[in-house]
Order: structure tokens, then C-alpha cells, then sequence
């Protein structure tokens, strides 16, 4: 099996998934068929390749932004969208610390 | 075994927010104490499509700070994200640089102590803040996207106090740079310590632990001790450190396990695609330029006579060392200036250094009233306290009060020998060696004077007049 | 065949002509979809109030000669992708359902400075991530030419509307083909630009070394059209390229007369459907007879491609996505604990290709599988571009199948995410490499349904595509049956 359910369990932790019993077993085959057509690339030489970290215009960098404020969003529209907000922040259940 | 056995091993970690007047990735603005999320926009509040969009003046200030302290600039660096979830952290990453950092190596100059060693300078993101509340946390974004730079010491620090030094020489050296405010209270200067033991001789390193929440001077050396004992006790007794963080219970002076953000720290880093390589020519670094650091003033106030107590006192605010300056002259008198009246009147709140009500340059013009005699010491003081107060220039001031003195040697002559000719039994004992009737002499004559006698002329005169 | 069927540089010079005004265009349009999206559920919601203020406003720069350009009352609409200020954009996700952008992405801006009349948001692929817009949370949608079939995806809804005529072009992002293929099963032409080529600010993210905005219309003029009004440096995106935006409806008209075709052997060989040859082929056949030199070419890396991309894509999306936790906007689950919110929140919101692309893309990037997988990736990912650099030294522009088959049954593909996945094999090499993109119609097959050949390009050179694509474009644009009323 490429991927078991506790790998799943695990990688849906970090990304903040939760999953029912026959979800992980259903993510787990899914997942693990994919992985197995991916290994192919274990095979490919890239011996002294970079990675090819940006795909754009490297012909000339991009301008980069001047040090002036511009106007921000009023806190009634930041806050608008909120599915729990007081006025002024966000607020959001406790974190247990 | 007991503490003296081991040798205490410490490296900090110092997060400066930059100067800037808009955030890194954004134009919103970074001034501090604004009613929450006030300076939110798409990008700093983290909305589906927005983009960061590069402040160079961040850069910039990266790159003065990473010139000062001798690091080696990146022609390329890389930004990363960080990913993990908080509710202060609203992309769910924190743009930052991982692999390929902006500046490598130097080291901060610490007066008193030595260099310390630095890793590197890298730039990133703040986040937001989360306070908690009764029933849950409130999120507030205006500190999100705020531009920071982390600058990663080395583990070269050996005690608590070496450790304080070396973080009041960075905040210093920051300030003077004029790249961050050095404000713990506000935030805006915050340092993690990185603190570990081993025996004295072992040249492995022991288990670290970070130790993070010092927020002030104070602090950080009482964490740090209270950490170094606590590692130590737990050796002793046969226990072993383990790797983890530590919040610092200032109340309690102790410090504490902080129960992990999340429970596997995995950040997944890898290059940000939504920038490009930050690219940093020769031709940048060498455009910008660096103001001196507080040894490079200190080492020349000292070189130029001034006193190394009083060097000290100037270079600990960049406003005496300013003053200092546009004063100008001979840097010592100077220094004494700055020291003496100037500091007596701050003190006095007389005077506010951020807002001085007086040309620094004119105290030298006082210096020349004073030394071509046309003032005496005494009337310079009142006119230099006078020149603080209101900024009056200093020849109205002498005018207006009258403190001009008499150093004509025709004028003065006529009173000393109307002294002499009165005082005749003063003359005799004089002459018989009662050398400090001298004083007496120049009294009276500048009685007569109403005060405004040159008395180094009187002295002269009088010794030659009664022939010593 | 009323102006309104017409393809959208027709209907532009309609306009200027003055024999069509803008509020009779919207109104057609309106018409069409009101009878016609029932059965095909392009459209997730109409901009109606928006887009009348818009045409009127056009026709009277129209009728007073001041026409802001080509697209001036042409009617639009944009997969609900594009962040509308005051519009709600759900991105195909219930994760977003309600969710009302507070500003305009950049070519929302630009296409409202054109003049152009936005009609609504289309269906798509929930968060881009699909081939057949069957993964979106609020149903499929139909391709007009087989209601049983899907329009490809992911922006399927863009593709569909196109070819049912509701408007004349439409705009969707690409990130692995959602254009082109698409564009291919639905038999209009739909072009993917450059990297950097057109601003991705206020485009919902899915993986952004990949995305890239681009229009779909029936024609390849319509095509040059709409690019022109968009693409640009945008200081808020700083991927975005500086170079100068040319003339791209001229270069249509520069004929193709020796300019070399390379055929890249790989993309000819199994898993093609043998209809889908034949047409491509005598496409290829067409541009001999045009004055073209047809070579066959090697891109040898071409069978890493989908491994490549479903590493690359899956893992930045992971990242992307991470902002969908219930904290300041969208969908948020019942907790009394942080923790257990996010983890509901997005088990709610995400549909299951999402959850699985989330954590395929987390397991990629994670502690110990980084370099096996991410890391090699993009290191493939290189060798994918140099293959393309070695072949444009000795050709102007690749020609392949866009889709190894045709429009394929709802639901047919659903089972196997891996097949679905292997849809996309002829397109995802071109956004791996940044290069642009376009797919033309150039037959059918015996049940009728269209077939794309697809040209891809040096980067910045979509003047070469266009012109090619303009060659080999069929000369008429049949209607689909449904729209012909049968």
C-alpha cells in the first residue's frame, strides 16, 4: 500500500481535514493509486538539474513596490464577511493552550 | 555537580520590525496603536486571489542592516512559505526566507564586550494578533504583513549578562540605523533565546530549549538564568533537556512548556511562487549607505579626547549623539556640553531632545564670548542655560542681561590700583606672603566692577602690580 | 443567422457598424440563457442590473463615436473564479457559498475599462481542480452539444456558454488545461497565455507557479480580442510580466507561410482516440497545404508530465487553500474548540477532489517526502522546458491533440480520480513550462462531438499562435443542436 490510513490520519492533521473512518480508507486507496503512478519519477536522472522555481519573465525582474500608504479597507467591510466578528475583531473559539 | 560546572550556551533570536511606512506585501500602513483592523487590506487580510506585492524599502533597510554588520548580501535570495494554521496568520502561511536568506554571516559589535557572531539577517511577514478573550480569541490583522527582519545570533553568548549586552548593542545599533524603533514594549523589537547547557571543557552542544515572550531587558536575563538553573537542577538529578519551547512567566519568574501550536511543527516550507527570486545587485548594496554603529561613534568621541564614561552616555541615545554633533567644535567640550548643561536641563525638562528649541551650533558661539573674554565662565553657563530654554541667540542674550565683562587692560588697571591704594595694610601682608589675599584683591575690584571684571585679567594685573 | 449567433469579432464589427446596438446584444443573450440554462447549467448567477447599466451606457459611447474599443457592449462572462467587488464569487465551492469579494481582480477592472458587458459568474471545477466541472458544489454542467456529456473542465461553464451562444466570450483560467480542453470539447477556441502574460490579482488561486487567465470565444480573432484587453504588467501581481503588450489582432492577418510546425511524436501514441487523430491530422495536413513545414519533433520528458504536475499543482494548492479556515470569511462549522473548527470547516466546505488534492499536496511537501516528491518535481519539471526550449530551436510552434478523446458521459470518469487525471496529458506540459497555449476546433467525430488541435508556443509569442490558429481554424462555426433548436 503506498499510503496507510495512519499516513492519511497524519497528513490530514497538517492540513486541518477532519476525516471519517471510511473516508481514510477510501483517501487511503485513492491516494495510494495515484502515488504508485507518480513513482515513475523516482526512475527520471536529474542529476545537476535545478528545480525550476519560477516559470515566468526572467528576462527583467519586476518592479517592486514604492514605501507609500495607500488607503486600507474600512473595518466594517474587513469585518463583513466574518462568520463571527464584535465590531472590531474577528473572533473565533478558544485555543487551547 | 553545580552550576559552576557548566558552561551555559546561548544564541538569540531578534524579530525588528522595519521602519517602513507600508506593510511588506502591501500598501496598508504600519503605524502602531491604530483601532483594530483599521489597516487591513485584501492582501494583509489574506481574501481568495490576493497577491504580495514586494516593498523595496524593506529590502532596503535589510540590506543596510545586513551592510553594517559586515554579512554577505545575496546577489539571489528565496522566499518561503511557512505553513501552519493560527487564526493571526491569515493565509495559513507566513511569507518568509528559508533556504537562501537576503544576508548571511557578520556580527554585531557589542561595546564593552566583543562581536558576536551572527547566522543571518532574513526578511519576512508578522502576523497578527490574537488576544484572548472570555469564551474565545479575538483576532485583530493591523500587525499583519508588517515587514520584519530576524536577525539569528550565533550560540557564542556564555552567561545572561553577555546575553543582555549583546541585545541592547543590536537594539542600539538598529536604532541608529534607522531601521527599527527598538520598542519591546510596543512589540516592535522582540527576541526569542535559544538556551542550552554542557559541561564545562564538552565541545558538543547540549540540548537547546527556546525560550520565547521576553519582552523586556529585565527579562531576558532573568529568564535566562532561571532557564540555565533549571537545566542544570534537571541534569544533576540524571533527567535530560528536551528540545522545546518555554514561555517565560514573568510573574512568576519562571519559565514554562508551551503546549505546541499544532501538534506536529511540520512547516512544509518550499518557495514561494507568487514572488520572484529577490534579486539584489552589487550596485544596490553599494547605493546604500550606512551610518556609523555605536562602537564607530564611541571609538571616535574616545580618539578625540572625550572621556570614556562620558562617550558612553552619548552613544547610549542617538539624539546626544546627534546633538553632539550638530554642535560641532572640539569634540570634548562638547561632550562636556552634552553631558553637563544640555543633560541638566533634560533633566530639568528644560529641554526635549526630540525637539530642541536651540541651534546646536550656536553653543560654539558662546564658546567664543567665553574665550575671547568677553563673557566670564560663570556668565557662559547662564548664557548656554538661557541659549537651551529659549534659543535666543547668544550675543542678544549677553546683551540683554548685561553680562558682558571688562577685559580693557586700560579700564581695569585704573581699578586695580584705586584697589591697591585703598587696602595698603592688604598690600603689605601681601607682599609678607599671604598669597591669598590675592583673591580678596580681585573681590574687591570686581565690586567695583559690579561683577564684570574679566578676573583672569584682574588676577594677571594685580600679580604684576604688586610685583609677584 | 442573427448577429447575436454570430462569433464576437463579427459581433464587434456589428457594433461599430451600428447594425447591432449593445442593449439588443444583452438582450438576446439574456434571452438565450434563460431558455437554454436550464439544460445546461452554465452559469451559477446572472449580473443582469450590473450589465444593462453597462450596455446602455456603451450604446450611448457607441452612438456618439466614442467606442472605448473593439469590446465596447460585447457581453461577457467570467468563470466564478474572478473576484467581482459586491458580486458573489464561490470558486465553485460551498466553502465560499455567500462569499461577496470587497474589490475587483484586475481583469474584472480592465474588462469594465473595454466597455465589455459582464452577464454573470460560470460554473466551474471546485477550485479549478477537475476535468469535467462535475466536481463543482453546485452541480454540472452539460456540454451543449451531447446534454449527457460534460464541457470538459475546469471551466466547463465558460466553454459551455461560448458554445451555446449565451455570450460571445467568455474568460476561465488554465492550470493544467482548463481552457483548452474545455475549449476542445465543446469545439470553440480557448487560449492559454504565457505565464505572467495577464494578471492573476483577484483570481482565486489554485496553484500559482500554473494558473494563468485566458478567453474563450468561438473564433480566434474573438480570441485576440479579449487577450488584448487584458494582458499586461500589474504591479499588484509581480509575476506579472513588463514586457510590451503587442498587437495581437494584426498578427492574425500575417498569414503562415513558412513558419515550422513540430509534431511531437509522444503526444501520437496511446491512449489517443483514433477519431481524434484523423482530425488532428488533417489539421496538420491543412498547414502543409498552407505553405507550413511540418517536422516531427521529440519531447522525451512528455510521459513525466501528469506525475510532474500533480505534484507541483497539488502541493502549492495545499498551501492556497490553507486560507479557507473559517476565520474571517466563508463557511464555518459549529465548534467550541479551534482545533475541532478548522478541521469540520474545511471537512464541510472542501469537496472530496479537493480534500484529496489538499492532501496529496501536503504529503508531497511534508517533512521527509519534500525532496522525493516536490523537490523532483520541479527538478522534471525543468527538463519538460528544455525539451520545449531544444524544439523551438528548429520549429515556431508545437501542434498536438488538446484531449485524447471527446466529450466523455457524466459520470463516466468519476470513480478514478487517476483517469480523470489522465485527461489532461496533451495540456499540462505547457503550463509546467509557462508556455502559451491554444486550442482550435478542427472536426468532429461520428457522434458529432468536436474535436480541438491545440499549437503551443514560445513564451511571449502568442502572435505566432494566433496566427497558426487562425489558419487552421475551420471556416464556419456550426451551432450545437440544442442552440439550432432540434
Amino acid at each position: 500500500m503506498a499510503i496507510d490510513r495512519a499516513q492519511v490520519r497524519h497528513v490530514a492533521r497538517l492540513a486541518r481535514l477532519a476525516l471519517s473512518s471510511e473516508e481514510e480508507e477510501r483517501f487511503a486507496a485513492q491516494l495510494g493509486h495515484v502515488l504508485e503512478y507518480i513513482e515513475r519519477l523516482q526512475a527520471v536522472d536529474v542529476e545537476g538539474v535545478e528545480p525550476l522555481g519560477f516559470a515566468g519573465d526572467t528576462s527583467a525582474a519586476a518592479p517592486l513596490r514604492d514605501d507609500v500608504v495607500r488607503p486600507s479597507l474600512p473595518r466594517e467591510t474587513v469585518l463583513a464577511q466574518a462568520p463571527q466578528q464584535n465590531g472590531e475583531a474577528f473572533v473565533v473559539p478558544r485555543i487551547i493552550e | 555537580m553545580p552550576l559552576a560546572d557548566f558552561e551555559p550556551v546561548i544564541g538569540l533570536e531578534v524579530h525588528a520590525q522595519l521602519l517602513t511606512r507600508s506593510k511588506i506585501f502591501c500598501g496598508c500602513s504600519t503605524r502602531f496603536g491604530a483601532a483594530p483592523n483599521t489597516h487591513v487590506c485584501p492582501v494583509c487580510l489574506g481574501l481568495p486571489g490576493a497577491l504580495p506585492a514586494l516593498n523595496r524599502a524593506a529590502v532596503e533597510m535589510a540590506i543596510k542592516a545586513g551592510k553594517a554588520f559586515g554579512c554577505a548580501i545575496a546577489e539571489k535570495s528565496i522566499w518561503a512559505r511557512k505553513n501552519y494554521f493560527y487564526p493571526d496568520l491569515p493565509k495559513g502561511y507566513q511569507i518568509s526566507q528559508y533556504e537562501l536568506p537576503v544576508c548571511k554571516g557578520g556580527a554585531v559589535p557589542v561595546p564593552g564586550l566583543r562581536s558576536i557572531a551572527l547566522e543571518r539577517i532574513h526578511l519576512e511577514e508578522d502576523a497578527g494578533k490574537n488576544i484572548h478573550a472570555e469564551g474565545g480569541s479575538e483576532v485583530d490583522l493591523n500587525r499583519s504583513g508588517v515587514p520584519l527582519i530576524e536577525i539569528v545570533g550565533k550560540p557564542d553568548l556564555r552567561s545572561a549578562e553577555e546575553a543582555s549586552e549583546y541585545l541592547k548593542a543590536l537594539r542600539l545599533s538598529l536604532i541608529y540605523l534607522g531601521v527599527n524603533d527598538g520598542n519591546l514594549e510596543e512589540g516592535s523589537f522582540r527576541c526569542d533565546a535559544n538556551v542550552s547547557v554542557r559541561r564545562k571543557g564538552e565541545t558538543k552542544l547540549g540540548t537547546r530549549v527556546e525560550l520565547k515572550n521576553i519582552n523586556s531587558f529585565r527579562f531576558v536575563r532573568q529568564a535566562i538564568e532561571h532557564e540555565i538553573g533549571r537545566q542544570v537542577e534537571l541534569i544533576e538529578k540524571g533527567g535530560k533537556v528536551v528540545l522545546e519551547t518555554r514561555l517565560f512567566d514573568n510573574e512568576k519568574g519562571v519559565t514554562r512548556a508551551m503546549r505546541s501550536k499544532e501538534e506536529a511543527n511540520d512547516y512544509r516550507y518550499f518557495p514561494e511562487p507568487d514572488l520572484q527570486p529577490l534579486l539584489v545587485s552589487q550596485e544596490w548594496v553599494r547605493s546604500v549607505a550606512v551610518p556609523p554603529l555605536p562602537q564607530e561613534v564611541m571609538d571616535a568621541l574616545i580618539a578625540a579626547g572625550v572621556s570614556p564614561a562620558d562617550a558612553r552616555t552619548i552613544v547610549n541615545d542617538p539624539l546626544l549623539v546627534d546633538v553632539h554633533r550638530r554642535v560641532g567644535g572640539d569634540p570634548r567640550r562638547a561632550a562636556l556640553f552634552v553631558v553637563g548643561e544640555l543633560a541638566r536641563a533634560v533633566n530639568d525638562r528644560e529641554a526635549d531632545l526630540a525637539a530642541l528649541k536651540f541651534d546646536p551650533a550656536l553653543v560654539r558661539e558662546v564658546w567664543s564670548l567665553q574665550d575671547s573674554g568677553a563673557i566670564s565662565s560663570t556668565a557662559a553657563k547662564d548664557v548656554l542655560a538661557e541659549l537651551i530654554r529659549t534659543g535666543e541667540p547668544p550675543s542678544r542674550i549677553v546683551e540683554r542681561k548685561g553680562l558682558a565683562q571688562v577685559s580693557d587692560s586700560s579700564a581695569l588697571e585704573s581699578v586695580v590700583d584705586a584697589v591697591l591704594a585703598r587696602n595698603p595694610s592688604e598690600v603689605e601682608r601681601y607682599k609678607g606672603g599671604k598669597a591669598n589675599l590675592l583673591g580678596f584683591f580681585v573681590g574687591q575690584a570686581m565690586k567695583e566692577l559690579k561683577g564684570k571684571g574679566n578676573p583672569g585679567a584682574l588676577n594677571a594685573l594685580f600679580k604684576k602690580k604688586l610685583g609677584s | 443567422m442573427t448577429p447575436d449567433l454570430l462569433p464576437l469579432s463579427q459581433v464587434s464589427d456589428a457594433l461599430a457598424a451600428r447594425t447591432l446596438s449593445p442593449e439588443a446584444l444583452l438582450e438576446a443573450s439574456l434571452s438565450r440563457i434563460r431558455s437554454l440554462d436550464g439544460k445546461v447549467h452554465a452559469f451559477l448567477r446572472l449580473t443582469s442590473d450590473e450589465a444593462s447599466a453597462a450596455a446602455k451606457a456603451s450604446g450611448q459611447r457607441r452612438a456618439a463615436g466614442k467606442a472605448l474599443g473593439p469590446l465596447d457592449g460585447i457581453p461577457i462572462a467570467l468563470k466564478d473564479i474572478f473576484c467581482m467587488s459586491g458580486v458573489e464569487t464561490t470558486c465553485g465551492s460551498k466553502i465560499l457559498r455567500g462569499y461577496v469579494p470587497p474589490y475587483d481582480a484586475t481583469v474584472v477592472r480592465k474588462l469594465k475599462q473595454a466597455g465589455a458587458v459582464i452577464v454573470g459568474k460560470l460554473n466551474m471545477d471546485e477550485f479549478a481542480m477537475g476535468s469535467s466541472t462535475e466536481n463543482s458544489a453546485f452541480g454540472p454542467t452539460m456540454n451543449p452539444w451531447d446534454l449527457a456529456r460534460t464541457p470538459g473542465g475546469s471551466s466547463g461553464g465558460s466553454a459551455a456558454a461560448v458554445a451555446a451562444r449565451m455570450v460571445p466570450g467568455a474568460f476561465g483560467t488554465d492550470t493544467g488545461g482548463s481552457i483548452r480542453q474545455p475549449a476542445a470539447l465543446v469545439g470553440c477556441a480557448g487560449l492559454k497565455p504565457t505565464y505572467g502574460r495577464v494578471s492573476r490579482y483577484g483570481v482565486i488561486a489554485f496553484a500559482s507557479s500554473l494558473d494563468q487567465v485566458g478567453p474563450f470565444a468561438q473564433d480566434v480573432r474573438g480570441v485576440a480580442l479579449l487577450l488584448a484587453a487584458v494582458a499586461g504588467f500589474d504591479e499588484n501581481d509581480q509575476t506579472s510580466s513588463t514586457r510590451p503588450v503587442p498587437d495581437y489582432a494584426k498578427a492574425l492577418d500575417l498569414g503562415t507561410r513558412g513558419l515550422r510546425i513540430g509534431v511531437p511524436r509522444e503526444y501520437f501514441g496511446e491512449g489517443l482516440a483514433p477519431e481524434v487523430e484523423k482530425a488532428v491530422r488533417g489539421g496538420i495536413e491543412k498547414l502543409r497545404g498552407l505553405g507550413c513545414e511540418i517536422r516531427e519533433i521529440s519531447l522525451p520528458n512528455s510521459p513525466h508530465a501528469i506525475a510532474t504536475y500533480y505534484l507541483v499543482a497539488t502541493a502549492e494548492a495545499s498551501s492556497n487553500l490553507a486560507r479557507y479556515d473559517g476565520v474571517r470569511y466563508g463557511h464555518r462549522a459549529q465548534a467550541t474548540q479551534l482545533l475541532e473548527m478548522y478541521e469540520r470547516t474545511r471537512a464541510e466546505g472542501f469537496g472530496a477532489e479537493v480534500k484529496r488534492r489538499i492532501m496529496l499536496g501536503t504529503y508531497a511537501l511534508s517533512a521527509g517526502y519534500y525532496d522525493a516528491y516536490y523537490l523532483k518535481a520541479q527538478k522534471v519539471r525543468t527538463l519538460i522546458r528544455r525539451d520545449f526550449d531544444r524544439a523551438f530551436e528548429s520549429v515556431d510552434a508545437v501542434l498536438s491533440p488538446t484531449s485524447p478523446t471527446t466529450a466523455f458521459r457524466l459520470g463516466e470518469k468519476m470513480d478514478d480520480p487517476l483517469a480523470m487525471y489522465l485527461n489532461d496529458v496533451y495540456t499540462v506540459p505547457a503550463n509546467l513550462a509557462g508556455l502559451p497555449g491554444i486550442s482550435v476546433p478542427c472536426g468532429f467525430d461520428s457522434r458529432r462531438l468536436p474535436i480541438g488541435l491545440q499549437l503551443i508556443g514560445r513564451p511571449f509569442d502568442e502572435e505566432t499562435l494566433l496566427r497558426v490558429a487562425h489558419a487552421v481554424e475551420p471556416a464556419g462555426h456550426p451551432l450545437p443542436p440544442l442552440v439550432e433548436g432540434r
